[in-house]
Parts: C-alpha cells; sequence; structure tokens
C-alpha cells in the first residue's frame, strides 16, 4: 500500500518526534501591564470589537474581525500615532482552521511601541486593501495575492508580484508542493518551445544526489570529461588532465629568461686541466 | 618608389606567412571573445572581478559588451530563475552567429542549491550550452580557465561548422 500523505498539508514533516519533548511556549501578558498599550486598547475598544488582546514579547497583539481592518488601521494610525505599517502578510492555516490568518504589524516612532494586528479570514473570501492608508500595503498586498491566492478589494493594481502573470497556484499555501506542481516544473520548457518539446528535453533532475556516470551532460567524473553525446558507455573515457598548453598552439612556457644554478648541467671532465 | 631592391625568395626576405582560412578565422573568433554583459546573481560578482583588472580579461581579447548583438559568448552568471528563462532564450536568440555559451557555477549548471519550484534545474534546459563551469561561486581564475577552454574549443573545431546554428531541440 502507498504510505499515506495528507493532501492539505504537502510540507516536509520532521521524521523524528521527541516523546518528552515540550514546546516552548511565549508569556502572555495582559493588555494593562503597559500604560501605553492599555490606552491604545481602550481607545480601539470604542471604535472596533477586539475578540482577543494581548502582550506578547513586547508587542501588543489584537485579534479584530475582518471587515473591521480599514477602520483598526486609520484610527491606530491617526488617532494612536502607529505611523508605520511594517509588514503585512498571511499565514496559511488551512488544513486546521480552514483559511488564513492576516497580521498587519505597526510602529510607532513616537511612542517607541510595535503593535500586531490579526485577524482570520476563511479560504476564498477577500479582504479589503489598506492601500489608501498605508501606500506599502501597495506591494505588501500583492505579494500576498501571489504568494496565497488572497484578493486584496479595492487594490489599485492586484497583479502578481513575484511570480509570473501566468503561474498557476499559490506557492506558499502549504497545499503547494517544494519542487512545484506540473505546470511549474515544465513552465519553461512550455512557455518557451511548447508542450509538444517536453518529451525531447526531459523532465527535470531533482535528485541533487543523482550520478550517471555514463550520462556526458552531467559532471560524474571529474578530470574524465568528454564532449557532449560521446558514448562512454565501454567504461573508457580517456582522462583529460588540466593543461594550459595546446597542441600546435603558441607556446606558453618557453626558454626561461634566467636558469637557477641547480639547472645548469655540470661537466665532468676527464682529466686535470 | 622603392629605391632598394627585396629579394623575397631569400630566407627571412619575404613578409608573408603560410596558413590556413580556418586558422587564421579561428584565431581571430577566440582572441575577441565578446561576453555579454549579463551577471544573474551572486556569480556576477565574480565575473565582474574576473573583468576588473586584478584578473583582467581584456588580456584575453574579452571585453564585456551592453548589448546581446555585439557579443558572441553569453556566461549566465547566477541562478536562472523560471520567470527570467524566457529572457535568457530571447536574449540568446538576438546574439548573431557564431555563439558559445559558458554556464557559471552551479545554479545555472543544475539548478544547484535551489531545487525549488521557481528556478530553472539547469540551463541547458532553455538554451544549448558549451563549457560547464563548476563551483559555487567559481574563482575568478576558473572563470578564466573556462575561456581558455572555450578558446581552444573554438580552435579546434572548422571555421565553417561553427557558423551552424547550434539546437536544444
Amino acid at each position: 500500500m502507498r504510505a499515506y500523505k495528507p493532501k492539505d498539508n504537502l510540507q516536509k514533516k520532521s521524521y523524528h518526534n521527541d516523546r518528552f519533548y515540550i514546546k516552548p511556549t511565549l508569556k502572555r501578558g495582559s493588555v494593562y501591564d503597559d500604560s501605553t498599550f492599555s490606552a491604545d486598547y481602550l481607545s480601539l475598544s470604542n471604535i472596533v470589537e477586539i475578540t482577543e488582546s494581548y502582550i506578547e514579547l513586547d508587542h501588543l497583539v489584537i485579534y479584530i474581525k475582518p471587515e473591521d481592518n480599514i477602520k483598526t488601521i486609520e484610527h491606530l494610525k491617526t488617532v494612536r500615532a502607529y505611523d508605520f505599517l511594517v509588514e503585512l502578510s498571511a499565514i496559511d492555516y488551512i488544513s486546521s482552521r480552514g483559511g488564513f490568518e492576516i497580521f498587519y504589524e505597526m510602529l510607532s516612532t513616537s511612542k517607541r511601541k510595535r503593535l500586531r494586528v490579526k485577524t482570520f479570514i476563511k479560504d476564498g473570501e477577500a479582504i479589503e486593501s489598506v492601500e489608501n492608508i498605508f501606500r506599502m500595503a501597495n506591494w505588501s498586498e500583492r505579494e500576498m495575492y501571489d504568494m496565497f491566492g488572497i484578493v486584496a478589494n479595492n487594490h489599485s493594481y492586484m497583479k502578481r508580484i513575484l511570480m509570473p502573470d501566468d503561474w498557476q497556484g499559490y506557492p506558499l499555501r502549504k497545499t503547494y508542493p517544494l519542487h512545484g506542481d506540473e505546470a511549474a516544473q515544465w513552465y519553461e520548457v512550455d512557455k518557451i518551445f511548447g508542450k509538444e518539446a517536453r518529451d525531447i528535453i526531459g523532465p527535470e533532475l531533482r535528485d541533487a544526489a543523482a550520478i550517471d556516470r555514463y550520462d556526458t551532460t552531467r559532471f560524474a567524473r571529474l578530470g574524465h570529461e568528454v564532449p557532449y553525446g560521446t558514448d562512454i558507455s565501454d567504461g573508457n573515457e580517456p582522462d583529460t588532465p588540466i593543461r594550459y598548453q595546446e597542441e600546435g598552439g603558441v607556446a606558453l612556457f618557453g626558454k626561461k629568461l634566467v636558469t637557477p644554478f641547480d639547472e645548469i648541467e655540470s661537466k665532468n671532465l676527464e682529466e686535470r686541466r | 618608389m622603392a629605391q632598394h631592391k627585396v629579394n623575397y625568395l631569400a630566407d627571412g626576405g619575404a613578409p608573408i606567412a603560410l596558413t590556413t582560412v580556418d586558422k587564421i578565422v579561428n584565431f581571430g573568433r577566440s582572441n575577441s571573445l565578446w561576453p555579454m554583459t549579463y551577471g544573474l546573481a551572486c556569480c556576477a560578482i565574480e565575473m565582474m572581478a574576473t573583468g576588473a583588472s586584478r584578473f583582467d580579461f581584456d588580456r584575453f581579447g574579452t571585453i564585456f559588451r551592453a548589448s546581446p548583438r555585439q557579443s558572441d559568448v553569453l556566461v549566465i552568471a547566477g541562478t536562472l530563475t523560471k520567470k527570467h528563462a524566457e529572457f535568457l532564450r530571447r536574449l540568446y536568440d538576438q546574439m548573431p552567429d557564431p555563439k558559445w555559451v559558458i554556464s557559471m557555477g552551479s545554479c545555472a549548471n543544475t539548478g544547484g542549491m535551489f531545487n525549488t519550484y521557481a528556478t530553472v534545474q539547469g540551463a541547458d534546459r532553455v538554451i544549448p550550452v558549451d563549457i560547464y563551469l563548476p563551483g559555487c561561486a567559481p574563482r575568478p581564475e576558473t572563470l578564466q580557465y573556462a575561456l581558455m577552454m572555450l578558446q581552444r574549443k573554438i580552435r579546434k573545431e572548422p571555421a565553417k561548422l561553427a557558423q551552424k546554428a547550434k539546437r536544444l531541440i
């Protein structure tokens, strides 16, 4: 029987699990431990509904509903002086929770505080773009769309940013294999030569440790290289040492300018002069 | 008007050297290999170092050109991504014949350490390659040795054959 592989998570797993391993957890403090964060929290909770909040590693973490993201970011920027949106992206939780967690990492340069806004959307749902509040979100949301397939509504230019426009699939999803799906593995061949060239060019060699001694396109035997396509199946490929002097070429190492003393041939005299 | 007579038949009298057409053509081709300025990743730094004064590509007659129309060697210096593969093919097609390709470094040879969905697993899947240069990244001496091997290859082949377009398929 074939080994079972979960279809919703194709990423490599650790092959060994320690029975007594205790997963390290970060200490989560209350929002009211910090006076600045508690003021931010109370101010924001008047505007939107906050489902969960805590302080972790000096970050205030706030969970909101996805439809409130514009209001939240706007309020944090204009009222609470969080003037930088440092990063914005998503985390794949399709296999466990059926959706994505989107996070907005913010920084206040005047208060010297960092804050993270988190929200959860189901797979296939879209989120409102925050590009009109922070211009930085333009590229980050395009990257989020490129890598996870999450569409940002009212974005000015919702297009792939890293992968080619005709790429299929979203590479950072856990359902996407590392070596790529079929369309990815044949992408350059299909695009340049057409699908009918697949048989001629052949599949990608993905095993980095594969060595075929009789394959003349690889580097199986250093120092025994042969021209492309030469038949070496009899196992007698000639030795090709590193040579700087070529046959019939200009002499690279001609007569020396100075001959060292011990290379001068000595003469043995027959009799005393 | 020449005032004195030259005895052309005497030893050393004639300013003539005898050779074959193949040899003189290959002499010209192999000693003026102009590569395209085409750096893709970190190997490009080594390629620049090879071209600069310490290692000095100019003494091989190798001058980097900024246009595929003026160059006859393509040094693929770095990781070739799948998005870029079509542009590499286009640039290769824009180069006039005869043309040669040096695949520089592990990434261009086999995909190297980037065994992922986004990297072309060997530039020879897209264009025909003459010399595979191992290393990550290869030292400038290695690139110069690869160029010398390419020169040797050019001198060996008949001048007419070199004009025949190479085909991947």
